[in-house]
């Protein structure tokens, strides 16, 4: 997987490329928006990581000229500029997620993980499933191991979130924008509670867990072994 | 004429600047205007006073003829000669000019010398010249006359000395001169006084702009008793520098706070990473000490973070916040939603009371945030076995108000002391007794910054027990 890094700083882009570099992605870095440019237009790269003030040409005209010339690949905006609207403007410019500076690694490579396992087919799915774990999407019923597990109708959309981001680490953050729809500082570990309450009903009378805590990242739900 | 000059307002350039200015240049159009009515006006006046002085005098000499041929046809030329010569005698006041001639107009009786040579028009009326014996020609008037034949042998000549008529007209000609003069000097005068004083009320409207560019931001524009627009505009700017001012005294408290609040933290960090670099040798205590200031530098982040949201929220950055219809209710329901399981956690009942929809103009992840911190508290402080109820309902302050939505969050845990209500909505304040929960102090501070920008305000009341935070947000707010 190759991943270009169009960031000015430099001291952000070899911090993000090292990162990268050790969870076996392909990196390459440009360091101002011109060049930054005219790599993603003519090499292949899998997902560009796009810093919003850049020398030259700005984060949001790449990303308005790679979607002009209808370049497909997966776009991370990174941004000091930490706006409700600064992210809509970097969202309707094409940028696929925003994330705003400082940011920990782990959020940024959870990112990254979900964008690059996007199914590159817009079938519409049914079912999920995760090992044993089954989620029929019709008629909202989820089993483990044929075994009928009752969820709420929130912990249900968590769970398919989690279920369409299986094998991946996914952040709170995340999870407070996917699945609550809200963008917001929780004072407190309101996450945490729905996670353990998923966690009962679906790992609790099994014996091997699927949903796991990655310790300051977030969660990821996983076949063990 | 926008940019400011520097210079001092010397006597010459002043001046300058005077017959430059815009009231001055209106002041020029309109005297012009001006004049030209009053010349047309004047005009008018002299027109119809000789007019009617000629019409007179016309009327008179006709009359005078009637009379002087009745006399000649009663009483013949005897008569007439009679009657002319009692007529010349009072012509020294009545300015009456009379000659009776024969056929070949050779002078018989009247005042007189001699027929005049000039040519009557087809009526007989004529204008000649006329020489007084005792100004030795030194004055020339002029008689207007008509002349009149009784039967063929005498012609008679009836007339008027009309220098009365040139004074009347000369007088009004010096009139309608010194007017226009007069008016054009006046308007000048009035319109270079109106140009000075609206100069130098904006004059000192630049001077204290100037001095408020060179650092002096208490400065204010002085502001005149008449209340005309242009103390209005001085009262406008006024107020537009308060609220700057207010402003920056925001952000001057915020950064004193910043560089109080965050100095702990921040030390407490540095004092981490120092020890770890003097002390162990083992990896895994380095990944601890690692792990742990990584946590500190994230809760100074969210610090960080919710500091520049109240600020944002504060400073009203419409074009930092998204205003689009929210649905409270729906937020609400959300907000019960995403606490429910955390309060079924400490054993508190979270009962939400959603009595009607409101539907408001506002930036609903800051919304969110704001009902969610609130909540979020209540939880906090709450014991277990107790209950903290959300509530939505519609009301107004009084009548007059706008219509409100009023958002509570009642908990029944210790509350806070009546006279710490208002402390508690400042930034980093946080009671003595909670110093031991988690927590930067920006809670409350945020929600009271949200609750303004949507024109709204934070209420907190004592729910004995316990605490009563009312959220009331206008449902008119529409920017």
């Amino acid at each position: 997987m190759r991943i270009l890094i169009i960031e000015d700083d430099s001291e952000t882009a070899a911090y993000v490329s090292k990162g990268l570099g050790e969870n076996g992605y392909v990196v390459d870095v440009a360091s101002n928006g011109k060049e930054g440019l005219v790599r993603a237009i003519g090499e292949d790269y899998d997902l560009t990581i796009v810093d919003r003030m850049l020398p030259e040409v700005d984060g949001l005209t790449i990303v308005e000229t790679l979607r002009k010339a209808e370049k497909d690949i997966p776009i991370i905006f990174l941004s000091a500029l930490g706006g409700v609207n600064d992210r809509v403007k970097g969202l309707r410019s094409g940028g696929d997620d925003y994330l705003v500076k400082p940011f920990a690694f782990s959020e940024l490579l959870a990112r990254v993980e979900a964008l690059l396992r996007r199914p590159a087919s817009r079938v519409v799915e049914t079912s999920l499933r995760v090992a044993e774990l089954e989620m029929d999407l019709l008629t909202r019923q989820v089993t483990r191991a044929g075994q009928i597990i009752e969820l709420q109708p929130r912990e249900f959309r968590l769970l398919e979130y989690l279920m369409r981001h299986a094998g991946q680490v996914v952040t709170r953050t995340m999870l407070l924008e996917n699945v609550w729809d809200y963008h917001f500082d929780p004072q407190t570990n309101v996450i945490d509670v729905h996670v353990s309450r998923l966690r009962q009903k679906i790992d609790k009378n099994f014996e091997s867990a699927l949903l796991h805590t990655i310790r300051g990242a977030g969660y990821s739900l996983r076949e063990t072994g | 004429m926008n940019s400011v000059p520097h210079a001092d307002p010397t006597a010459a350039h002043y001046n300058r600047r005077l017959f430059h200015s815009r009231i001055f240049r209106l002041a020029v159009i309109y005297i012009f205007l001006f004049t030209v009515s009053v010349l047309g006006l004047l005009s008018f006046v002299y027109w119809s006073a000789t007019e009617s002085v000629t019409r007179q005098i016309d009327s008179t000499i006709n009359a005078e003829i009637t009379g002087l041929a009745e006399q000649f046809n009663q009483r013949g030329l005897i008569g007439l000669v009679q009657a002319i010569e009692r007529r010349t005698e009072t012509a020294e006041t009545s300015r009456g000019l009379y000659i009776l001639a024969d056929q070949s107009y050779e002078r018989i009786a009247g005042n007189l010398s001699r027929w005049p040579d000039e040519k009557p028009d087809s009526e007989g009326w004529i204008t000649f010249r006329l020489e007084y014996p005792e100004d030795a020609g030194n004055n020339t008037n002029f008689g207007r006359a008509r002349m009149f034949d009784l039967g063929r042998r005498f012609h008679l000549l009836v007339g008027h000395d009309i220098e009365e008529r040139s004074r009347i007209a000369a007088s009004i000609r010096g009139t309608l001169i010194w007017s226009v003069v007069v008016v054009i000097g006046v308007s000048l005068v009035g319109g270079i006084m109106m140009s000075r004083s609206l100069l130098k009320q904006i004059d000192s409207i630049n001077e204290t702009s100037r001095e408020i560019m060179a650092g002096d931001l208490s400065r204010r524009i002085p502001i005149g008793e008449r209340g005309d627009e242009i103390d209005e505009v001085a009262g406008n700017l006024n107020a537009m520098l308060d609220q700057i001012e207010r402003l920056l005294a925001g952000m001057s408290e915020i950064s004193d706070n910043i560089a109080h609040d965050l100095r702990t933290p921040i030390s407490r960090l540095r004092t981490g990473l120092e020890s770890a670099l003097i002390g162990q040798a083992d990896p895994e205590d380095y990944r601890d000490s690692i792990r742990g200031a990584i946590e500190e530098a994230d809760s100074i982040l969210k610090t960080f973070n919710a500091l520049l949201s109240i600020a944002q929220a504060e400073a009203g950055a419409t074009e930092v916040h998204q205003f689009e219809p929210v649905d409270l209710q729906a937020l609400l329901q959300d907000v019960g939603d995403l606490y429910e399981p955390l309060a079924e956690d400490q054993g508190i009942q979270l009962k939400l009371e959603l009595a009607s929809d409101a539907l408001l103009k506002g930036d609903r992840n800051l919304l969110f945030q704001a009902v969610a911190n609130l909540t979020d508290n209540a939880l906090k402080f709450s014991p277990a076995g107790s209950e903290v109820i959300l509530s939505l309902k519609l009301g107004a302050a009084d009548a007059a108000a706008d219509e409100n939505a009023v958002v509570q969050v009642a908990d029944q845990g210790p509350g806070i002391p009546e006279n710490e209500h208002e402390r508690v909505l400042e930034r980093f304040q946080r009671l003595e007794a909670s110093r031991s929960t988690p927590g930067n102090g920006l809670g409350l501070s945020l929600v009271s910054a949200v609750a303004k920008l949507h024109g709204g305000a934070l209420r907190l009341e004592n729910n004995e027990p316990g605490l009563r935070a009312t959220l009331s947000l206008p449902l008119s707010v529409g920017r």
